[in-house]
């Protein structure tokens, strides 16, 4: 046997070893216990905290947790297709709750497209709009930040600091703002979105540019190409592809985006959801709910295809 | 090496000319160039038509966009002298005015006068023939005495009195800019030129020469609009000046005007707490202070750090939660790790199903079933991330070295000690940066589902900018709330980069 040729007793040296790697891993095994009753504490103060300041605490409200599938069980399951498609419903009181027709949008005489439909078109038209021109200016801002194509630190660091002001802003703040100058309508949404995405685009762009690979760069320099010509033929080719990936990735994110904010006053589908689950139109509810959940999903799977067949596997790690 | 590859330029120049065809490129990627950049700039035109662009900002009131982003860091003073027909002035502050109630700021200038008048309460609408009528200077009752041509009654009341008037107010907005009111006329003067309007205590105004360029009057005898720029503005009118002067930075930001502490220097206020004579006698000066402060009415401190601290925690626990729970359900949905197509596809629409019923519409639903607060937001964060953390986590198991599992499994490891050894060791740094990431971006989510009721700060924003008034209030949460995306930013950041850091070697 191997073992009876090892000596029982460690030499002087390979005690001190001995003895120093069990003090790290005891130590090592104390910061661990220490961190984590650390993050319990965190935890539980967090959701004592999160439960006295809420309006109804947890033990109590638990057992009316799927009272809102109750709020949300229309009169027949047909309602929601009369709902989504503006039928005439037979329980119609004259109530807001059962007039579907009255949201349709007329193209012609007879032709018409449901108001949920309208609304929820408006809804993505906003992201796109909004994700277009935010990946624009992201576009021109991502030059000036990446390291490799601007040399001044100081106009590097301010639109590097001005991208992330334009991110960490709250989107909240940028449509209220200017749904105070403007009145009610899209508009607010487009800029709170298009504001957001231009900051968050322009930081993984000018990651995308500051990884790609400078040879095109040093022989447009080396033929005397001025800093456009060297942007735009030795630069623009190789990011494109990853830059549209991320065009897309956060097109999903902006629909989501947009539906929240017009939640907030924005227009478009979210504000209907809210209403109506504030009013307890079930029916209307489950309509929205449904319609949306089908867009977000297509939206994803579609900007997902897409994206595979951009740049390959690589478009599914994580944005940022 | 008889050949080189090489070639004479003159030798490329021929290539060239005989294949034309390899340096153009092919009219398709030509062609498809032009389609995409025709394309957006048709959907930027469809756009600006289907949001009707051009007529909303047309339509938009540019002027008040100034003047609510100048509330963001400045605030004003309104002091409003009225002018009776005896060129007689009263002057009042607006209430809750920011100098506190009986105001007495150095850049009003009064001559006071104490005279014996007949005043006529209430003023009739009919101007005609009235003895010497005046309102009464008074700070802390603005406008009910007044009267002033709005009551039709014509049951006048003369009373004889002795009382307190201003005979000359001047207003000093900064060194170039002042008003100077005295014997019914109006003196502006700004950036050196000076304009002088007659006004007859009633409700003319007549400005004497012509108006500079800061001044604005629709019709002739209507009121005058005098705009000072940053530094305030002026609306005169037959029977009253409106002065808004503006001040930077933000009005009573540590006591609000009832407080005992109000209008007194840093310096004062020290040697009070430390050394003052107690001015509650039930406790000491510094938790007064301290309670002033978190109490105060303008700014409500206390309540926008608990709310702030909502965000932080809905942000916190809900992340927390949503990658212990997408941690053992990753594993089902990574084709790799769990051979069964079935298992992996429930557990993909699951995530599908969790991501793509939005946050928004959880929030909505956990606000009816918990009632609004942290506790919906809690809820709606960890719903959606638990679907988004689970795709992303199943994507990076399905993406690791297959050698490690191999090499663990070879040695007729358990399938449990498989996993621990032979993937976590490569997911887990991936797995936590992906949680940071999260963690410090439902941070900024939240704000946006507070606004809809799910707790936080974002009701409380939304409510501050509804008033159109409170935009200084908004730009402090803003603030607040920037510092803190900003600190959750720069540790999630440290953390990631060593997470990842010690991945590499």
């Amino acid at each position: 046997m191997a073992t009876s040729l090892l000596p029982r007793h460690l030499s002087e040296n390979g005690a001190v070893i001995e003895r120093h790697w069990q003090e790290l891993s005891s130590r090592r095994r104390l910061y661990s216990w220490l961190g984590f009753a650390l993050l319990f504490l965190t935890l539980s103060g967090s959701l004592w905290f999160a439960n006295d300041s809420n309006a109804g605490k947890f033990f109590d409200r638990l057992p009316h947790f799927f009272d809102f599938v109750g709020d949300l069980a229309p009169r027949d399951g047909l309602e929601i297709f009369r709902a989504m498609f503006d039928l005439p419903s037979p329980y119609d009181d004259g109530s807001f709750k059962y007039n579907y027709p009255e949201g349709r949008l007329y193209l012609t005489d007879s032709f018409y497209i449901p108001e949920y439909f309208h609304k929820m078109l408006e809804t993505v038209n906003i992201a796109i709009f909004s994700t277009v021109i935010g990946t624009a200016l992201g576009f021109v801002l991502c030059f000036l930040a990446a390291r490799n194509l601007m040399p001044s630190p100081w106009i590097r660091g301010a639109v590097r600091r001005f991208m992330e002001i334009l991110r960490a802003f709250p989107e909240v703040v940028i449509a209220g703002f200017f749904l105070a100058i403007l009145s009610l309508g899209p508009i607010p949404a487009i800029a709170a979105v298009s504001i957001h995405t231009i900051g968050a685009l322009g930081k993984l762009f000018y990651e995308v540019v500051e990884n790609a690979d400078m040879k095109p760069d040093e022989s447009l320099r080396a033929t005397g190409g001025n800093w456009i010509e060297r942007v735009w033929f030795g630069m623009v080719p190789q990011v494109l592809p990853n830059f549209t990936s991320y065009f897309l990735l956060r097109l999903e994110i902006n629909v989501r985006a947009s539906t929240i904010i017009g939640a907030v006053g924005g227009g478009g589908i979210g504000e209907l959801l809210r209403l109506s689950i504030g009013q307890g139109h079930q029916a209307k509810t489950l309509a929205i709910v449904i319609l949306l959940f089908a867009t977000i999903f297509a939206v994803d799977q579609f900007s997902a295809w897409l994206r595979r067949r951009l740049v390959g596997e690589q478009a599914f790690q994580l944005a940022q | 090496m008889t050949t080189t590859t090489r070639l004479s330029p003159m030798e490329m120049d021929a290539i060239a000319t005989r294949h034309p065809e390899l340096l153009k490129s092919s009219t398709s990627n030509r062609v498809r160039t032009a389609a995409i950049a025709g394309g957006v700039i048709v959907y930027l035109v469809f756009s600006w038509w289907f949001f009707s662009i051009g007529q909303v900002l047309g339509n938009a009131n540019w002027g008040i966009a100034g003047t609510y982003l100048a509330d963001w860091v400045s605030y004003e003073v309104r002091p409003q002298i009225h002018i009776a027909s005896d060129r007689t002035m009263s002057l009042n502050y607006q209430r809750n005015s920011p100098l506190g109630p009986n105001p007495k700021p150095d850049w009003v200038e009064l001559d006071k006068e104490t005279m014996t008048r007949r005043v006529e309460i209430p003023a009739s609408t009919t101007q005609v023939a009235k003895p010497k009528a005046s309102s009464s200077f008074s700070f802390m009752a603005p406008g009910s005495a007044l009267g002033r041509g709005s009551t039709a009654e014509a049951q006048n009341r003369v009373e004889t009195r002795t009382e307190e008037v201003l005979t000359r107010v001047v207003v000093t907005y900064d060194r170039s800019t002042k008003i100077e009111i005295a014997d019914g006329l109006v003196k502006a003067t700004h950036g050196g030129e000076t304009l002088t309007m007659a006004v007859d205590g009633t409700d003319t105004v007549t400005p004497q020469g012509a108006l500079p360029s800061w001044a604005t009057q629709k019709r002739p005898g209507e009121k005058i609009v005098l705009a000072f720029g940053a530094t305030g503005w002026a609306e005169v009118e037959g029977d009253e000046v409106s002065v808004r002067n503006r001040f930077f930075g933000w009005a009573n930001f540590l006591f609000d005007t009832n407080s005992p502490f109000f209008g007194r220097s840093y310096g004062e206020v020290a040697s009070l707490i430390t050394s003052g004579e107690r001015i509650d006698p039930a406790r000491p000066n510094l938790s007064l202070a301290w309670n002033n402060i978190l109490y105060n009415a303008e700014w409500q401190h206390l309540d926008v750090w608990t709310k702030l601290l909502q965000t932080i925690v809905i942000a916190f626990v809900g992340t927390l939660f949503a990658s212990l729970i997408a941690f053992p359900l990753c594993f089902l949905a990574a084709r790799n790790i769990t051979p069964n197509f079935m298992a992996n596809q429930l557990a993909k629409r699951f995530f599908d199903f969790l991501r793509s019923v939005d946050m928004f519409i959880w929030a909505l639903f956990f606000t009816r079933a918990f009632g609004p607060g942290p506790l919906a937001g809690i809820s709606a964060i960890f719903f959606t991330d638990t679907g988004t953390l689970g795709k992303l986590y199943s994507e990076a198991l399905e993406n690791i070295d297959d050698k490690q599992r191999e090499g663990v499994k070879s040695v007729g490891a358990a399938p449990l000690a498989v996993q621990r050894f032979g993937v976590l060791p490569q997911v887990l740094p991936v797995f936590a940066s992906q949680a940071l990431y999260f963690w410090e971006s439902n941070t900024r989510s939240a704000t946006i589902i507070g606004a809809v009721g799910a707790g936080g700060i974002g009701l409380k924003l939304w409510e501050a900018m509804r008033t159109n008034s409170d935009w200084e209030n908004v730009a402090y949460m803003v603030l607040l709330i920037l510092l803190v995306v900003f600190i959750f930013d720069s540790i999630s950041n440290a953390c990631r980069s060593r997470l990842m850091g010690r991945k590499a070697h």
